[in-house]
């Protein structure tokens, strides 16, 4: 996985959009944070300040000028380095600008205005000094002025060191949001690769292969469950198709080399008109089974495919029943078999008419074909009980044949699968997996029984859930 | 009778033009959507076999745009595509009636003298005759030379289809499709023992049989023999 890649994926560009908004709210914070701070130091200084004033100009009441020389002088001697920082400064002039008392070598000239007296430069008052100092100057009788002050550059290197802290901590902030957010995208970078990398084996042809699940039941355990299921169905119907080509090839075969030869028989030097037209009958005949196979076949891929699903419509199973008994009965008579209809109210089916009466008319020729003369072969419809819910519908039809023992009942549902006494009786073995296929597309069970003696197969519908769709307008 | 053949493969167009031309229609060919459509608008036909996936336009299409202008020409629509829903679909289209691929030829001309029949007026009728046979449509009951003869309600109907097609084939699959209203494919000979029932109805104890089976394709009703 490269780096690059990594900056393209979704997460990652998620990861940092996030982290370039959370980048600039710890700005605006460090803002807010460093204004506040300077803000505060600034009022505390003047605080100071103030209360320092209230006090000297307090003793210069009491003991006069020369009261307020002493304190000042001694004061400034306990400050005896005004260019260090943090400390306090005080002057005291007279009226002609001389220095009485104080460590500040004379007025400071320039000054900025503040709220509570002046920000002033200490080069202005002091040669070689450094830095600010902010000052309230107060005015005594007389024309002598009293400056008191503290020197600023302990707040500079404050602010300083407050706006190092804040630069370094967005830095990091920054650089941890980068680092989150290639770690958040290269974890699902990876897992999106490893079902890429799945698909891609599929795609080559490896349809075995399956997602793995995290475990965790997030999103891609549900995403690769989803594709898991897919894959499944992928799989049964390429493996569907396979077997139905599989069985054509093998179905077509057979009567496709009977075909020719008989063909290349009829073509010989000796042989007659007669002969032509026997070889073209048969040729005939046998084309018509196999278009017979290749429908059922058809039939089959067409309700397993599930296509049929948006044109199905409700549907009667009781008159259907009917129907199908009254097209066979002439026939089951024929054979000597007795044909019952048990046709009892049962709720309408959403399904395809003309699949359920080829599925209804499958088991019927089954039963017709396998019961023996004077059997009884009985189709009945009823409700199916489902507790207290809404009812389904079940549709049957047994007979009194030999039944299929109970071991073997999963097995004749596949297609071509013949069982050993069949062999002998027409039929291309795709019957009842027609009716299979037909039972899974209306979402019914398919149940094979004993009838004691005979075969009961029974097709059960659930209850109707959705509403019926509306018919479909005229394909335009 | 004249009938137009769109189809674009030329070896089926040569085949459905020779059979029917021997049966005794006049027949014009086309192949494909574009000249089947000119000659179907600019033409008179009696019928119309049109194939559905042909180039330059869709049968379907053809079929639509023929009925927007109000021509009734029967369609008979062939197609390879045997799935319900598109023989469904055909069928909304304006095709009179559908055909998969493949077919027995003798199921074609049955399809399409069915259609051409079906043109005449007569729907109206309250009785059929055929013969000696008649079928009173309103009172449900059926005479052979004034002899009354018992049917079931689909005996009945089986004989009316016939009647209304005296004289023509028809197929068993037609017989399932439009007696019996289901569009599928038996295992058995299940018509074949319906119309063996009603033979036994209306011919026994005639000196003329009326119900005749046509060998490979179907079955006749009518005074002469085949």
């Amino acid at each position: 996985m490269s780096t690059g890649r990594l900056f393209r994926t979704t997460a990652f560009r998620l990861a940092a959009v996030y982290g370039a908004l959370f980048a600039l709210a710890v700005v605006a914070l460090f803002a807010f944070l460093y204004w506040r701070t300077l803000t505060l130091i600034d009022a505390e200084t003047d605080a100071a300040i103030a209360s320092e004033i209230s006090g000297l100009a307090e003793q210069y009441r009491q003991r006069g000028l020369v009261g307020l020389m002493r304190i000042v002088t001694e004061r400034s001697a306990a400050q005896p380095e005004a260019s260090l920082g943090g400390a306090n400064i005080y002057l005291l002039t007279r009226p002609d600008g001389a220095v009485l008392a104080g460590n500040l070598k004379r007025w400071p000239a320039a000054a900025q205005p503040t709220p509570a007296g002046f920000v002033f430069n200490l080069a202005a008052a002091e040669e070689g000094a450094q830095g600010n100092a902010r000052a309230r100057a107060f005015a005594l009788e007389g024309g002598f002025r009293l400056l008191v002050g503290r020197d600023l550059r302990q707040r500079e290197k404050l602010r300083a060191v407050v706006a190092e802290s804040l630069a370094l901590g967005l830095a990091a902030t920054v650089a941890l949001g980068l680092l989150a957010a290639m770690l958040v995208g290269r974890k699902l970078l990876q897992r999106v690769e490893a079902i890429n990398a799945i698909g891609q084996r599929i795609v080559r042809g490896e349809l075995k292969q399956r997602v793995a699940l995290g475990g965790a039941g997030d999103e891609f355990d549900r995403l690769a469950e989803n594709l898991n299921a897919m894959l499944d169905q992928i799989e049964r119907l390429m493996t569907g198709m396979r077997e139905v080509t599989d069985n054509i090839a093998h179905d077509l075969r057979g009567p496709l080399t009977r075909m020719k030869a008989r063909l290349e028989l009829a073509l010989l030097p000796n042989s007659d008109p007669a002969q032509h037209r026997a070889a073209m009958e048969s040729a005939i005949a046998e084309t018509d089974r196999l278009l017979a196979t290749f429908n059922a076949l058809l039939s089959i891929a067409e309700a397993e495919s599930g296509a049929l699903h948006q044109s199905m419509r409700p549907v009667e199973l009781g008159p259907l029943a009917a129907d199908v008994a009254e097209l066979y009965a002439p026939a089951l008579e024929e054979k000597g078999l007795t044909l019952a209809t048990e046709i009892a109210g049962c709720p309408p089916v959403l399904g395809s008419r003309q699949l359920l009466f080829q599925a209804v008319a499958n088991l019927l020729e089954n039963a017709m074909k396998y019961t023996p003369k004077s059997g009884r072969v009985t189709i009945a419809t009823r409700s199916a009980e489902n507790g207290s819910g809404p009812r389904g519908a079940a549709l049957s039809v047994t007979d009194t044949g030999p039944g299929i023992p109970a071991e073997l009942r999963g097995r004749v549902l596949e297609r071509y699968v013949r069982l050993d006494q069949a062999r002998s009786t027409p039929g291309s073995g795709l019957g009842l997996s027609l009716v299979a296929a037909v039972a899974k597309l209306h979402g019914a069970r398919l149940e094979l029984s004993d009838n004691n003696p005979g075969l009961a197969v029974t097709l059960t519908f659930p209850p109707r859930v959705e509403a019926p769709p509306q018919p479909q307008a005229a394909a335009s | 009778m004249r009938i137009l053949i769109i189809e674009d493969d030329n070896e089926t167009a040569d085949y459905l033009a020779k059979g029917l031309k021997e049966t005794g229609y006049t027949v014009d060919r086309a192949a494909d959507g574009r000249e089947g459509l000119f000659l179907a608008t600019s033409e008179t036909y009696d019928a119309m076999i049109v194939d559905r996936m042909l180039p330059g336009m869709d049968g379907l299409a053809i079929v639509q745009s023929l009925r927007a202008q109000g021509k009734l020409t029967p369609v008979l629509i062939l197609s390879a595509l045997g799935q319900v829903d598109d023989r469904v679909r055909g069928l909304q289209a304006g095709g009179d009636d559908y055909l998969t691929k493949p077919y027995a030829f003798s199921e074609l001309l049955a399809r399409v003298q069915a259609l051409l029949r079906r043109q005449k007026p007569g729907a109206a009728d309250t009785t059929l005759k055929v013969g000696e046979l008649e079928l009173d449509l309103l009172a449900r009951t059926a005479r052979r030379a004034g002899k009354p003869i018992d049917l079931l309600p689909r005996e009945f109907r089986l004989l009316e289809f016939l009647m209304r097609h005296a004289g023509q084939v028809v197929t068993r699959t037609m017989l399932l499709e439009r007696v019996w209203d289901y569009h599928f494919d038996p295992q058995t000979n299940v018509i074949d023992v319906h119309v063996s029932r009603l033979r036994q109805k209306i011919d026994k104890g005639f000196a003329s049989a009326m119900l005749h089976t046509v060998r490979g394709a179907g079955y006749r009703l009518g005074v002469e023999p085949a």
